[in-house]
């Protein structure tokens, strides 16, 4: 039997609910249908939205699933009965959604890869808060922490990103006007999350997002062509990521991930151990490592687990495999400066003073006022 | 209605909106038949159905069916003849004083005999009579992006509007859509349709970048207009420090990648200091040059502490990176004294810093 081709995957990007994706995937779907493609619904999240729930009529839709979970029964997208109907295309909303437990897969993208792979060509919404490598941005900008997050290969590799825009004025508006929520809820949403800086942030952010991936999209060779005086050097890097138990490791990840994306380069994390493993680790300290760990193999970054100890293991690795860039944590400001200390980061800035050290911060407000109030 | 407290914003928008100035929203676009028109026409329809006086000021001559039939269900103020050519009616329009005037299309030539020489100036003298407007345009139609433009499409445009009266804008909305729809063709009809495509793609790339700029904007005074010094880093900003040693070339040619690649905003600074001597002056000033050539904004600071200088001077100006060299002290002197790398991390919390290696 032949492999049937791939399926294409077309992905509607938000920066905030209401601004009007699954409509905008809803038009298209029917856009589709008019000109005579196979097109189904197969999950679909009306929030009870007037305008989006008309949009919906006339379209054929997928039967959910009903999977019950400690008593209470859920309705998730039904990816067999999708796959049994053999649509050209499905819709299906809320890319970043979690199944409940019991679910054949734990992510709703999962659920869609196996769309894909069975030759059925996708629509999907998402919001830009839910890109991995923005987590920590967002969190500073809103204060949330999103906890349902997509891993940046997945957008990178869709077909089509289209952002779906809306000025935040027009969007406050329409939760005004209840289109987006039912009254209380839309009271509550304006004085936390949909504040119109927050908005205006997060916004921006969706715009260079978009750029972004239409810039990877053309890759480099027209860059110069159109960007004055871009840099003809075409030096190679590579970025190391220092892993540690510090919390802040999945952040420095998340950072120097979205660099050496950025900057086309390979990536690879290092943790260093004395046993060459995990095994005879104090406990907490084994678990934030394994964390850290699963955390960066689900990026897709190379992770090599060096047997040794001290900073030089790492620093020698580093100069050996062509690394250009480590990215480290910022130390713990009490063990830094103080006279005579042996902080591992301190340690890394004075054996590789050959390569580029990136010290990664939080950039949480927070810390910034405690800045400005410390002295200078 | 519910009572809800007004919130500081809405207090300060209602005290702006007391100086009768109008109001303009741009519809942002790449190329033509990206869906501009239309959706600048519902948004006219779906105010006129909230019950907002809506007049349409100005139409193109062609448009698509669905955009015409939109056309049919909105008040016209037709195109005044002036010579040769048309041009929007603005005594009529100030007028009849609608809530809200749709232009479509704002990159025209007015024809010789008329008041103002093209149609966004027309459109700035609706806003400055105090009428909200709401018009579209492409960004080939931008005259700063003209050389980039040509560059990309090959084709020369002579009508155009500058970008300080895009970035004037209360609002911007961009109308995005892949430039030809990938879904539905055969592999043939795509590898024909490549060429145009990267044109395209460059195209939005730029609107995108325009309207991320303008917000940015939007953002920037909003928090100055509240008092509020928070950073949201939605753009990057990156400071590179150069003393008369650093490494220049690795230290800019990197800082630019990354500017590039994260369309950041990149500043180059040196803290003068009085006790140079004439050559390592003049290294300081080679770099700068090299800087500036990159297209990097250069800066001299003045202070007695270098570091702290550097330090304040990024706090103020929200700056997300900073760039330096490597300290030259011995490892066993580092140890016992501490590094201006040292202190420099220490006081760059909320920023990343990149350490450069020196020249060997």
């Amino acid at each position: 039997m032949n492999q049937p081709q791939r399926g294409k995957l077309k992905i509607f990007m938000g920066y905030a609910a209401g601004v009007g994706k699954t409509y905008q995937m809803l038009e298209e779907a029917h856009s589709l249908r008019r000109h005579g493609t196979d097109i189904v619904v197969g999950y679909f999240e009306p929030h009870g939205r007037q305008d989006t729930v008309a949009k919906a009529e006339g379209l054929e839709f997928v039967p959910r699933k009903k999977v019950e979970y400690r008593g209470n029964v859920f309705e998730e997208m039904d990816t067999d009965r999708i796959l049994a109907r053999h649509p050209q295309v499905c819709a299906v909303d809320e890319f970043p959604h979690t199944n409940v437990p019991g679910s054949s897969r734990t992510k709703r993208w999962e659920d869609v890869m196996v769309l894909l792979d069975a030759g059925i060509d996708v629509l999907t919404t998402m919001n830009i808060q839910h890109l991995e490598s923005l987590n920590d941005q967002v969190q500073y900008i809103t204060g949330v922490t999103v906890r349902e997050t997509v891993p940046d290969w997945i957008i990178r590799n869709a077909d089509e990103v289209v952002m779906v825009d809306l000025t935040p004025r027009a969007l406050m508006h329409r939760l005004q006007r209840g289109v987006v929520y039912r009254p209380e809820q839309a009271e509550r949403a304006l004085q936390n999350f949909f504040r119109e800086p927050t908005l205006v942030a997060l916004r921006e952010l969706a715009l260079r997002e978009a750029a972004h991936e239409v810039g990877q999209r053309l890759g480099s060779e027209t860059e110069t062509a159109s960007r004055a005086g871009a840099p003809t050097s075409n030096k190679q890097h590579k970025v190391l990521i220092h892993i540690t138990p510090d919390p802040k490791t999945a952040m420095v990840t998340r950072r120097a991930k979205r660099v050496s994306d950025f900057l086309g380069a390979e990536c690879v994390a290092v943790l260093v151990q004395p046993s060459g493993d995990l095994t005879g680790l104090a406990e907490p300290a084994r678990q934030a490592l394994e964390k850290h760990l699963a955390f960066a193999r689900n990026l897709r970054i190379e992770i090599h687990i060096l047997k040794g100890t001290g900073t030089s293991v790492l620093v020698d690795f580093a100069r050996q495999n062509g690394v250009t860039q480590i990215f480290v944590t910022r130390p713990r400001s009490r063990t830094w400066l103080r006279f005579g200390s042996h902080d591992p980061v301190q340690e890394i800035i004075d054996l590789a003073k050959d390569m580029q050290i990136v010290i990664v911060s939080d950039r949480d407000p927070s810390a910034r006022e405690h800045r400005r109030a410390g002295s200078v | 209605m519910n009572q809800r407290r007004k919130t500081p914003e809405e207090i300060l928008r209602e005290v702006e909106a007391g100086t009768e100035k109008g109001y303009l929203k741009i519809f942002l676009g790449y190329a033509s038949g990206v869906g501009k028109t239309f959706r600048m026409l519902d948004e006219a329809r779906r105010r006129r159905l909230r019950g907002q006086d809506v007049v349409l000021g100005a139409t193109q001559p062609q448009m698509p069916p669905e955009a015409e039939s939109l056309v049919r269900q909105l008040e016209v103020i037709p195109l005044r003849e002036v010579g040769q050519g048309t041009v929007i009616d603005v005594d009529a329009l100030i007028q009849r004083r609608p809530e809200v005037c749709f232009i479509d299309g704002l990159a025209y030539d007015n024809p010789a005999g008329a008041r103002n020489k093209t149609r966004w100036e027309d459109v700035r003298e609706l806003v400055q009579a105090g009428i909200k407007v709401a018009a579209s345009v492409n960004i080939q139609y931008i005259a700063e992006l003209q050389r980039q433009v040509e560059a990309i499409t090959g084709k020369h445009v002579v009508q155009t509007v500058p970008i300080a009266f895009i970035r004037s804008a209360d609002e911007i909305e961009i109308v995005d859509a892949p430039p030809i729809e990938a879904l539905g063709r055969t592999p043939d009809e795509q590898a024909g349709l490549e060429k145009r495509q990267r044109q395209l793609l460059r195209l939005r790339e730029m609107a995108l970048i325009l309207a991320a700029d303008v917000v940015d904007r939007q953002l920037t005074s909003y928090l100055e207009s509240h008092g509020i010094k928070q950073q949201f880093g939605a753009q990057e900003r990156i400071l590179v420090c150069i003393t008369a040693d650093s490494n220049a070339e690795e230290m800019i040619e990197t800082a630019q990648l990354v500017a590039l690649r994260f369309y950041a905003e990149l500043v180059v600074v040196n803290v003068d200091q009085p006790e140079l001597s004439s050559i390592e002056r003049a290294a300081v000033d080679e770099k700068l040059s090299l800087a500036r050539a990159a297209g990097a904004r250069v800066e001299i600071l003045q202070g007695r502490d270098p570091i702290s200088t550097v330090m304040a001077f990024a706090r103020t100006r929200g700056m997300t990176q900073v760039f330096a060299g490597h300290s030259r002290r011995s490892r066993f002197l580092s140890r016992m004294l501490g590094t201006s790398v040292d202190r420099l991390v220490r006081l760059s919390r909320g920023m990343d810093v990149r350490i450069f290696p020196n020249k060997q």
